[in-house]
């Protein structure tokens, strides 16, 4: 694999038009990479789901290669219909468009200058990956005391035309004071057997609210690994809801530092796998000053074969007084071949405070059931009408309406 | 200083660092083939039982020394430990107390627990072990009626083979893990308990240990067996004398349970934990692990750990049989620069198994505690099920509490359910108890042991009391 990484990388580099320096910049992170390697179950953070051994499976032999000189035909077909909003189109690792038609131009700001490093410690060769193989970054800045008016929905899409068998992605958002970002992502990718890699950095500056939702709702045979990086000043909000079911593989991860007293971070999820599937969320919340918050809730409903891991940590440093950290996980598993795994961990250096998890996991209860049907329902209905209470109990923690009301529609949840 | 400020300062020195002078016969020093035929030829063993060591030790060349753990320490040099020490006096075996080392009896006494007087009137057969070779058996006549053994590990590798030969190893086998492996090779002794079919044991079984001469790493080897139908509780308990290096102590100890046996296994730990500074104690890293082999067995672990510099334990069962049940009770108490890094381990193999884990934490001063937990239930585990539940409490801010809960469901009958939660003492418990004239000392005691009370409630009464006065002393000087 790693010649086809060599080659490869420097057939993107001939074809780039980017300078020397860069260049060694990226070729730093290819080195790095090379040298550790893909991930595996050794990593503690990779203990349940192995990736290395599941692209192997899967995939067998990457390549690297595209060609982005091209463009590609955009599919509005794929768009969410019902809700006005802005638009970032990626097609096979290339942004196509960036719309902000309903917002004040003047007041967001594009930048694709490539930037030379990560910002903070990570140990992680996906991340060396993305930064050594993403075509372009781009850096988008919220200026002070703006909100934007429309959610923006960045559609991730694969087409046929696609040549490498993996695509790196890579975006960067400021927020400046006081301003406030709606964010989805929504994959609809239709090719097959892809490994999307896709690296976001969020800089919240004080004041500044953040929401982010993941969409992965429809059934695709690609495998995909996001990581999120929240860095959140004062008084800072983020919201983040993970709607894991459509890849064959999904892992997400969500680092978030809380720099800024009275910050808050808020992290739910929802993992509803049909058959086959496995995916992972992992989170890690840094609370690193007093009066800061933190509430993770993940569900997971499991079908036959699919295996689901959260992986949650709570880090409280010893200023961090006055810390709340809230964590929940809890799991159904469907079939005897369903595997819930879960690490919940807490690691607090502060006494002054508040922090509590909870896990449990089991199948259906039978007495419900019972319940239901000496009401009248048949044995699927009432298990349906439990599966949509569990979940929806999620979807009830989305803070805004619409959007709610839009994933609510794509799950097919009722009320 | 007012007479409780000093009363105090007495208090807070290690209650038991006294050394006892008795020369003590050494093997030579390092690790290699010679030591452990130097062992095993000491003790008179047979051919079998070294040749078991040996394979340990085969496989231990190829180990190497884990470091995941949280609590970081020193590289301990094993080429510089002297692997078997033993009491002059003990080269013939005392027939009776009476043929004791006088020396023994006395360090004994220090430690509050007077044999002969211990044995009357407490009626538990106390087998006593000083360094590293079993001294004194008492009770034995009682026992014997019951066709119950307990005895040393040497003396029942060499009257019990079978048993032992049965048994030993298949908990914890000689491929292991490192520290496990390293018992396995150099061993020395401790205790062996066989409980025959149907017996239950009319006493608590309980063995004092010892830590004496300096720079000896203790290798206990325990091995419990409890037949069809049988119930034995055994105690242990533990205090060392005070001491600068660092020393290891890397016991195993395996627990059998066949078909409808119940063990209960208790521990209270009070070794040395180091001064002040975090310089010097005893390094505790020793693998606990019981086999419910049998349907409808049931193994329960209940620690109290308040001591050794560094505790490092997970003691485990595997469920193996249909309806078999594990427990876990812990107290772990960390106070200046101690660390711990505790927890168990669940597996859940048979059908319709439970297991329960509840442990406290109690972290004060500089130190580090860390639950580390792992429940694994089984594709084949049919209708098992799991509760959780681990509580830390954090006494100022310059120490740590982690939770680190592994949970792994394969199987969709099966319940699982984790809590955790850490907190500090409310000020509002303690205005109320200080408001009602205890000083606040004494006010943190009281809380703190109601903290711990669903734990120390599953210690056998003789050592609720110890262990209740234990988790006062331990965190004396940490509060204000």
């Amino acid at each position: 694999m790693n010649e086809q990484l060599q080659s490869d990388f420097d057939k993107i580099v001939k074809v780039s038009k980017i300078s020397e320096k860069e260049i060694q910049i990226k070729k730093d992170f290819l080195n790095k990479f090379i040298e550790s390697g893909f991930p595996n179950r050794k990593q503690e953070d990779w203990k349940f789901l192995d990736i290395s051994q599941i692209i192997k499976k899967s995939i067998n032999d990457l390549s690297f290669f595209n060609d982005y000189s091209q463009t590609n035909k955009i599919d509005s077909s794929v768009f969410v219909k019902g809700l006005d909003h802005n638009k970032i189109i990626f097609i096979n690792g290339r942004i196509e468009k960036i719309d902000f038609k309903y917002e004040d131009q003047n007041k967001i700001e594009i930048n694709n200058e490539t930037k030379e490093n990560v910002s903070f410690d990570y140990n992680n060769s996906l991340i060396d990956l993305n930064s050594a193989l993403s075509h372009k970054v781009f850096r988008i800045i919220i200026k002070k005391n703006y909100s934007l008016k429309r959610p923006l929905i960045i559609y991730h899409t694969t087409n046929d035309k696609i040549k490498s068998t993996n695509i790196n992605l890579r975006l960067d958002f400021e927020l400046g004071e006081n301003s406030s970002l709606k964010l989805i992502d929504y994959f609809a990718n239709n090719t097959e057997k892809n490994f999307i890699n896709i690296f976001y950095n969020f800089n919240l500056r004080k004041d500044s609210i953040l929401k982010n939702y993941k969409i992965d709702k429809f059934k695709n045979d690609n495998l995909k690994y996001s990581f999120n990086n929240i860095e959140q000043g004062n008084n800072s909000v983020s919201e983040t809801f993970i709607l894991s079911a459509g890849s064959d593989y999904f892992k997400n991860e969500i680092n978030c530092n809380l720099n800024g007293e009275y910050s808050s971070a808020f992290i739910n999820g929802i993992f509803s796998l049909k058959e086959n599937l496995q995916h992972e969320i992992r989170t890690t919340i840094n609370h690193l000053v007093e009066n800061t918050k933190s509430y993770q809730l993940i569900k997971s409903v499991l079908g036959k074969n699919s295996k689901s891991a959260y992986q949650g940590r709570i880090f409280v440093n010893s200023k961090a007084q006055k810390t709340d950290g809230y964590q929940l996980s809890k799991a159904i598993l469907l079939d005897e071949t369903s595997e819930f795994n879960a690490k919940p961990e807490l690691e607090i250096y502060a006494d002054d405070v508040k922090c509590s998890h909870g896990s449990a996991s089991g199948s259906l209860d039978e007495n419900s059931i019972f319940y239901l049907m000496s009401r009248g329902l048949n044995y699927q209905q009432s298990k349906e009408l439990l599966i949509n209470g569990f979940l929806l109990d999620v979807i009830e923690k989305i803070t805004d309406l619409e959007i709610k009301d839009l994933i609510k529609n794509i799950i097919g949840l009722k009320e | 200083m007012d007479t409780r400020e000093k009363d105090i300062e007495k208090l807070k020195d290690y209650k038991y660092g006294f050394t006892t002078d008795i020369e003590n016969i050494k093997a030579p020093k390092g690790l290699n083939e010679d030591v452990i035929k130097f062992i095993s030829n000491i003790k008179r063993e047979p051919q079998w039982m070294l040749d078991f060591r040996l394979k340990a030790y085969e496989r231990l060349k190829l180990l190497k020394e884990p470091n995941w753990q949280k609590p970081k320490y020193p590289k301990i040099d094993y080429q510089d430990l002297y692997y078997y020490s033993a009491p002059k006096s003990m080269k013939d075996k005392p027939k009776s107390l009476d043929e004791l080392d006088p020396k023994l009896l006395e360090t004994y006494k220090k430690l509050g627990i007077p044999l002969q007087e211990q044995a009357r009137l407490n009626g538990i057969a106390v087998d006593a072990v000083f360094d590293s070779v079993s001294v004194a058996t008492t009770f034995k006549d009682e026992l014997t009626k019951h066709g119950i053994i307990f005895c040393s590990m040497s003396e029942a590798i060499q009257k019990h083979p079978d048993l032992v030969k049965k048994y030993l190893g298949t908990v914890i086998p000689v491929t292991d893990h490192f520290f496990a492996t390293l018992n396995s090779a150099v061993f020395t002794d401790g205790s062996f308990v066989y409980i025959p079919e149907g017996v239950k044991c009319p006493m608590e079984l309980s063995t004092y240990f010892r830590i004496n001469a300096s720079e000896t790493g203790q290798f206990e080897r325990t091995l419990i067996i409890a037949d069809k139908g049988s119930y034995v509780s055994y105690l242990e308990g533990c205090t060392a004398p005070m001491r600068d290096e660092n020393q290891l102590h890397a016991a195993n100890v395996e627990l059998i349970a066949l078909d409808d046996a119940e063990i209960k296994y208790s521990t209270v730990q009070n070794w040395y934990p180091g001064d002040e500074n975090g310089k010097g104690g005893i390094y505790n890293f020793v693998t606990k692990r019981g086999l419910c082999k049998g349907k409808n067995s049931k193994i329960s672990w209940t620690q109290v750990e308040t001591g050794s510099a560094i505790t490092w334990k997970y003691p485990s069962c595997i469920l193996k049989g249909d309806n078999s049940i594990g427990e876990f009770y812990s107290i772990a108490i960390t106070n200046n620069h101690q660390k711990a890094d505790t927890g168990t381990k669940m597996i859940h193999l048979g059908k319709n198994t439970k297991s329960k884990i509840i442990s406290k934490g109690i972290s004060a001063g500089f130190s580090d505690m860390t639950y580390r937990g792992l429940v694994d239930i089984n594709s084949k585990a049919k209708n098992s099920s799991n509760y959780t539940q681990c509580d830390s409490l954090l006494m100022g801010n310059k120490c740590g509490a982690h939770t680190v809960p592994y949970i792994k469901n394969k199987n969709f009958d099966s319940n699982i359910a984790h809590e955790a939660t850490t907190s500090k003492i409310s000020e509002e418990q303690l205005h109320y108890c200080q408001q009602r004239g205890l000083n606040p000392e004494e006010a943190v005691g009281l809380i703190v042991n109601g903290f711990c009370k669903e734990v120390l409630q599953q210690l056998p009464m003789e050592f609720a009391v110890e262990a209740q006065k234990l988790v006062g002393i331990s965190l004396e000087g940490s509060v204000g």
